[in-house]
C-alpha cells in the first residue's frame, strides 16, 4: 500500500563562541580530556551559572536567518535526569517560552524551491562525552567520561512534520547547514558532533488527517546515514502496516554497520524530566534595538547569494547553486570577480579546474589569492599562455601560492604565436612529414592531429592549437 | 575580659590601636574551642593552622603599616556548606565528607582578602535541610545556654559558636529561616539579607531562589561591619543585586522615632509560647514609647507559607541534589550497573530528612503533579510577594516572633517532621518574599532561654533594620547577653597555648 511519509527533525548545532555558554572555559574541540573544565561546568557544589552574551548572540542570528520569531522574554528551564555525562544531573534548557518560535527554511529541491515550517529554536547546554568499554553503559565494564564538552552553548531546531522522505530531510540538512555556516553561527562538522540530527517518522494512508504512530531515530551520524536511516524506516514501518500490524512508539539507533535501525527497549528509555524554571539565571530579556543590531549586521544567506550570483554575474543556475553550496568557493567567486570581468569563464574555471586542485592538493578557497587567479586568467585571454599552461600554473598556484606572472616569466613560457612564429616551424613539420602530408592530401583529415602535435612539440606546448590547426590547413591546401 | 568576651567591633579598634595582635586573638578563640567545642559541637572541621597563618600575615602587615580592612585580624566562623578551597566542605553529609572544593565561594574569598582568619567549618542540618542541627550526619550541635536543647538550625553550628564565644562572627545561610531561628535559639543577631544582597556563588545550594548567605554576630553594630564586606554584586551570581549604595554602620543610631511599625497578627498567634507574645509585644510597646506609630497588622498569606514553602524548596532541592551521583566527587558505592551505583551512592550517602525532601520534590515535579503542586506554591508565592509589597506601603518595619517557642529539647521533634517544619513558621514568608529579615535578642524566657525578636522590612532595608536593632541593644531588656557556660569545670589558663 502507499503511505504518506511524515517526518520531522530535532536538529542540535554547537554554537562557534569561544567559551562556555555558562562559564569562561575553552570550547576548543581537540584537547586533553577534562582540561577545558571549572567548577562551573563540573557542576561543584555552590557554583553558579552565567550568561555567556555572545551564545545569546549567535543564538538570535540563528532564528533570525531561519525567520524564526525572537521572543522579547524567555526563559531557561532545567531538564533532570541522572546520566555520568550530565555533571548537574540537570541540564539547562528552555521549554515553555523559548528562545525564538516558528520560523521556516527554504530551499531547492528536485520539485522547485520547498519550504519547511519549523517549530520552535531554543538554547541549551552541551553534555559531556562518555566512552564505553563495551557496547553501552548497561553493558560495559567501566565508562570513561569528558567533561571538555560540557557547558558548549547548543542550538536546538525542531521542525514541524512537513518532510516525506529521506531524501528530503537529508536536503533540508545539507541546506540548513548551509544557512548556518553562512550565519556564522556553527561550524556544523556532522563527523565532530557539531551538528547532530534526531528524527520522529510515520506513515500514514494518504490524505489522512491523523499521523500515525511515530519512531524516534537517533544516531545518524552524517547526511547519508540520515537519509538511509529514515529510507529503512520507511521500509520497515509500512511492511508492518502492509500485514496489519501497528507500528510501537519507540526510539530506536541507526546501526551504520548492518544498515539497520535497532529498537533501544532498556532504561535509557524511561523519563520524566521534571522541568521547571532554571532558579539560577534571570528570565531572558532581549529589547528589539539587541535583535535589530543583530539583524542589520546579518551576513548574507544562502538563497540571497543564489539569487545575486544569477542576477549580478549572470550565472547559469549549476554554477550558481554550485557555488552557493561552497561558501569558500563562492567568497572566492566574488572577490575575485572585483577584479576580473569573465564571470562566467571565472565561475567555470572555480567549479572545473580549481575545485579539483583544491581537492587533489587538500586546500581551502581561502587560501587561493584573487589577485592570482585574476592574474592567470588574463594572461589566457591575452593569449599569453594557452590552456594547457595555465592549467599547469594554476596547479602550482595552488601548491604554492606562486604568482602566474611570475612564473610565466621566470620560466618563458608566453605562448608562441602570430604567423610570424607559427608559420616557419607549420612548414618545417610540413617537410619533415610528407607521407602524413600526402595521406592528408588524399583525404585522411584526421592525419592533421598529428601534424598539430608535431608543431605543438616544437613550441614545447606553448602555443594555441586551434591558430596552428587554421595555419596548418591553409599550408595544406597549396 | 577575657578577650573573646568583646564585640568583634570592639576588637577591630583593640586590633588597630595595637593593644592586642589578631594573632593573640586567634590563640585565644582557638583555646576556647579546644575548651568548649568538645561539649557543644559547633564546628565539623577546626582550621587553626591556616587561622594562625592569616593572623601572622595580617599582623606583619600592620607592623609595615599597610592599609587593612576593619575587619582584618577578626577570626570567622564559616558554615560548612560554604566552599572553602582546601578545606573540607560537607554540608554535614556522609555524601560530601571527604570533598575539599578546589574553589572559594564569593563571600569567602571578601574574608580572605580582607584578611579575617577562618577559625573552622560549622556544623549545620544536612545540606541544610532541618531547623535543630540534628540532621547533621555527624553530631548533633547543643545550644550553649542549655547543653540539652538544640541550639537551632540549619545554622545551628554557627549560632552557638557566637554565642558561646567561640567566634565573634560567624557566615551562615537562610533558606527558610536558617539564620534567624537558630539566632533566636541561641540569643544572638542573625541576618537574612535581601535575596540577592550577597553572592551565593559557593554556596551549596539547597534551594537556589530561597538560599541566602548572612551573618550570626554579637550586635547590630558587628553584623553591619560584616554585612559591609559580603554585600555587593558578584558577576559569578546571576541573581545577585546590582551595585549597593551605602554604608550600613553610618545609620545605626538613628533612632525609632516616627518609624510606621506593623506587629504581625500571625506571628504573634495563640499556638506560639505565651511569653514569646508577650515579649514580641513589649518590645512593640517600647518603639511606641520611643516615638514609633505602632499598629497591628494582619498578613493572611503566611498561612500558606509553610505549605509553599514546603513544595518549593524540595523542588529545587531534589534538582540542585541530584549531582551528587558517586560519578565525580564524593561518596561512592559501586553497582553491578550505573542504575545500582546510582541507587547505592545516594541511598547510603543521604540521611533520612534529605531523602525525604528529594521524594517531596521529585513528587511535586512529576509530570500530572507539577500544575497542582508545584505550580500553584509558585502563584501563592508572587501573591505573598504582593501582600508585602502593599504592606510596606504602610509600614517601615514588621516585627513578630522569631520562633514560636524558645530552644527545645534534642530529640524532642526528630520523630515528627511536621513539628520541625513549623519551628520555622515565623521565618518562612520573609524567604519567599525575598525580604531581608534580622533576628535580634528579645528576653529571657523563665526557663532561662532567650527569645528572639523578627524584624522585616522592604528590599534593600538592611540599614533600617540593623538601626532598630541598635535601638532595642539599648534596653536592658532585650540587651544581648552572654550564656553562664557552668559546664566548663575550670576557667581558662593565661597565656598560651
Amino acid at each position: 500500500m502507499n503511505y504518506e511519509v511524515v517526518i520531522g527533525l530535532e536538529i542540535h548545532l554547537e554554537l562557534q563562541t569561544i567559551s562556555k555558554l555558562f562559564c569562561g572555559c575553552s570550547t576548543a574541540f581537540d584537547r586533553e580530556p577534562n582540561t577545558n573544565c571549572c567548577p562551573v561546568c563540573l557542576g561543584l557544589p555552590g557554583s553558579l551559572p552565567v550568561f555567556n552574551k555572545r551564545a545569546i548572540e549567535l543564538a538570535v542570528i540563528a532564528a533570525l536567518a531561519l525567520n524564526s520569531e525572537v521572543q522579547r522574554g524567555s526563559r531557561f528551564d532545567r531538564k533532570n535526569y541522572f546520566y555520568p555525562d550530565l555533571p548537574k544531573a540537570y541540564q539547562v534548557s528552555q521549554y515553555d517560552r523559548p528562545l525564538a518560535r516558528g520560523g521556516y527554511l527554504e530551499f531547492e529541491a528536485d520539485s522547485g524551491v520547498r519550504r519547511v515550517g519549523l517549530e520552535r529554536v531554543h538554547l541549551e547546554e552541551e553534555a559531556g562525552k562518555l566512552q564505553h568499554a563495551g557496547n553501552s553503559i548497561y553493558q560495559a565494564e567501566y565508562s570513561l567520561v569528558d567533561y571538555n564538552r560540557a557547558g558548549i552553548p547548543l542550538l536546538e531546531i525542531v521542525t514541524a512534520p512537513q518532510i516525506h522522505s529521506g531524501r528530503e530531510a537529508r536536503a533540508f540538512l545539507e541546506n540548513l547547514r548551509l544557512t548556518m555556516l553562512y550565519a556564522g553561527v556553527s561550524d556544523c562538522k556532522m563527523e565532530e558532533g557539531s551538528l547532530r540530527c534526531d528524527a520522529n517518522i510515520s506513515l500514514r494512508p494518504p490524505g489522512s488527517d491523523r499521523f500515525g504512530t511515530k519512531a524516534e531515530v537517533k544516531n545518524m551520524n552524517s547526511f547519508r546515514s540520515v537519509e538511509m536511516a529514515l529510507d529503512y524506516e520507511v521500509g520497515r514501518q509500512a511492511k508492518l502496516l502492509d500485514a496489519g500490524s501497528i507500528v510501537v512508539q519507540e526510539t530506536c539507533h541507526w546501526d551504520e554497520v548492518n544498515k539497520r535501525t535497532i529498537s533501544l527497549r532498556d532504561k535509557e528509555e524511561s523519563s520524566d524530566y521534571r522541568y521547571f524554571p532554571e532558579p539560577d539565571l534571570m528570565p531572558l530579556q532581549l529589547n528589539n534595538s539587541f535583535i535589530e543590531k543583530l539583524a542589520e549586521k546579518m551576513p548574507e544567506l544562502p538563497r540571497q547569494r543564489l539569487q545575486r550570483l544569477l542576477e549580478q554575474y549572470g550565472l547559469d543556475k549549476e554554477a550558481a547553486v554550485l557555488l552557493t553550496a561552497n561558501p569558500g568557493l563562492s567568497n572566492l567567486f566574488e572577490e575575485t570577480a572585483g577584479i576580473y570581468g569573465r564571470y562566467k569563464d571565472l565561475a567555470n574555471w572555480i567549479q572545473g579546474d580549481l575545485l579539483y586542485q583544491l581537492r587533489e592538493q587538500g586546500k581551502e578557497p581561502v587560501e587561493i589569492n584573487p589577485n592570482q587567479l585574476a592574474e592567470l586568467l588574463k594572461l589566457l585571454d591575452e593569449g599569453v599562455i594557452n590552456r594547457p599552461v595555465a592549467k599547469e600554473l594554476l596547479s602550482e598556484m595552488v601548491q604554492r601560492g606562486l604568482s602566474p606572472k611570475k612564473l610565466v616569466e621566470d620560466r618563458g613560457l608566453t605562448m608562441i604565436s602570430g604567423p610570424q612564429k607559427l608559420v616557419p616551424l607549420v612548414e618545417q613539420v610540413i617537410a619533415d612529414n610528407p607521407e602524413a602530408v600526402e595521406s592528408y592530401q588524399k583525404g585522411k583529415k584526421k592525419v592533421i592531429g598529428f601534424l598539430l602535435g608535431k608543431v605543438m612539440d616544437l613550441t614545447g606546448g606553448r602555443a594555441d592549437p586551434g591558430e596552428i590547426n587554421r595555419i596548418l590547413k591553409d599550408k595544406l591546401k597549396d | 575580659m577575657e578577650l573573646f568576651e568583646y564585640s568583634a567591633y570592639e576588637l577591630s579598634k583593640m586590633l588597630q590601636r595595637k593593644k592586642t595582635s589578631s594573632e593573640e586573638l586567634v590563640r585565644s578563640y582557638l583555646k576556647r574551642i579546644e575548651l568548649i567545642n568538645p561539649r557543644v559541637n559547633a564546628y565539623i572541621t577546626a582550621t587553626p593552622a591556616l587561622a594562625l597563618d592569616t593572623a601572622q600575615s595580617v599582623d606583619n602587615k600592620r607592623i609595615r603599616g599597610e592599609e587593612l580592612h576593619p575587619l582584618a585580624g577578626i577570626p570567622v566562623a564559616v558554615k560548612d556548606n560554604i566552599s572553602t578551597a582546601g578545606i573540607k566542605t560537607t554540608c554535614a553529609s556522609r555524601i560530601l565528607e571527604h570533598y575539599i572544593p578546589p574553589y572559594d565561594a564569593t563571600v569567602v574569598k571578601a574574608l580572605n582578602r580582607a584578611g579575617m582568619p577562618v577559625l573552622g567549618k560549622t556544623n549545620l542540618d544536612e545540606f541544610a535541610m532541618g531547623s535543630s542541627t540534628e540532621n547533621s550526619a555527624f553530631f548533633p550541635t547543643r545550644n550553649p545556654w542549655d547543653l540539652e536543647k538544640v541550639p537551632g538550625g540549619s545554622s545551628g553550628g554557627s549560632a552557638a559558636a557566637v554565642a558561646s564565644g567561640m567566634a565573634p562572627l560567624a557566615l551562615g545561610s537562610d533558606t527558610g529561616g536558617s539564620i534567624r531561628q537558630p539566632a533566636a535559639l541561641c540569643g544572638v543577631t542573625g541576618l537574612r539579607p535581601t535575596y540577592g544582597r550577597v553572592s551565593r556563588y559557593g554556596l551549596v545550594a539547597f534551594a537556589s531562589s530561597l538560599d541566602q548567605v548572612g551573618t550570626l554576630a554579637l550586635s547590630a553594630r558587628d553584623t553591619a561591619l560584616l554585612l559591609n564586606l559580603v554585600a555587593g554584586p558578584d558577576p559569578h551570581d546571576s541573581t545577585s543585586l546590582p551595585d549597593r549604595d551605602r554604608d550600613y554602620i553610618d545609620n545605626l543610631t538613628a533612632g525609632v522615632e516616627n518609624l510606621r511599625v506593623g506587629v504581625i497578627k500571625q506571628n504573634v498567634a495563640d499556638s506560639f509560647d505565651r511569653e514569646v507574645t508577650a515579649a514580641v509585644l513589649k518590645a512593640a510597646s517600647l518603639l511606641e514609647s520611643n516615638g514609633a506609630r505602632v499598629e497591628e497588622v494582619s498578613l493572611p498569606m503566611i498561612d500558606y507559607g509553610l505549605s509553599a514553602y514546603y513544595l518549593i524548596a524540595p523542588s529545587e532541592a531534589s534538582s540542585n541534589l541530584g549531582r551528587y551521583d558517586g560519578v565525580r566527587y564524593g561518596y561512592f558505592a559501586p553497582g553491578k550497573d550505573i542504575s545500582e551505583m546510582f541507587c547505592r551512592t545516594r541511598g547510603e550517602g543521604f540521611g533520612p530528612e534529605v531523602k525525604r525532601r528529594i521524594m517531596i520534590g521529585t513528587y511535586a515535579l512529576s509530570a500530572g503533579y507539577y500544575d497542582a503542586y508545584y505550580l500553584q506554591a509558585m502563584k501563592v508565592r508572587t501573591m505573598i510577594r504582593r501582600e508585602y509589597e502593599e504592606v510596606f506601603k504602610r509600614y517601615d518595619i514588621l516585627i513578630g516572633a522569631a520562633s514560636p517557642t524558645p530552644a527545645f529539647k534534642l530529640g524532642e521533634k526528630t520523630s515528627d517532621p511536621l513539628q520541625m517544619y513549623l519551628s520555622d513558621v515565623c521565618n518562612i514568608t520573609d524567604s519567599l518574599a525575598g525580604v531581608p529579615s534580622l533576628a535580634i535578642p528579645g528576653g529571657f524566657h523563665s526557663s532561662g532561654l532567650p527569645m528572639g525578636l523578627q524584624l522585616t522590612a522592604a528590599p534593600q532595608s538592611e540599614r533600617l533594620l540593623l538601626q532598630v536593632a541598635c535601638f532595642f541593644e539599648q534596653h536592658p531588656e532585650t540587651k544581648p547577653r552572654r550564656p553562664e557556660l557552668d559546664f566548663i569545670e575550670s576557667p581558662p589558663e593565661e597565656g598560651g597555648m
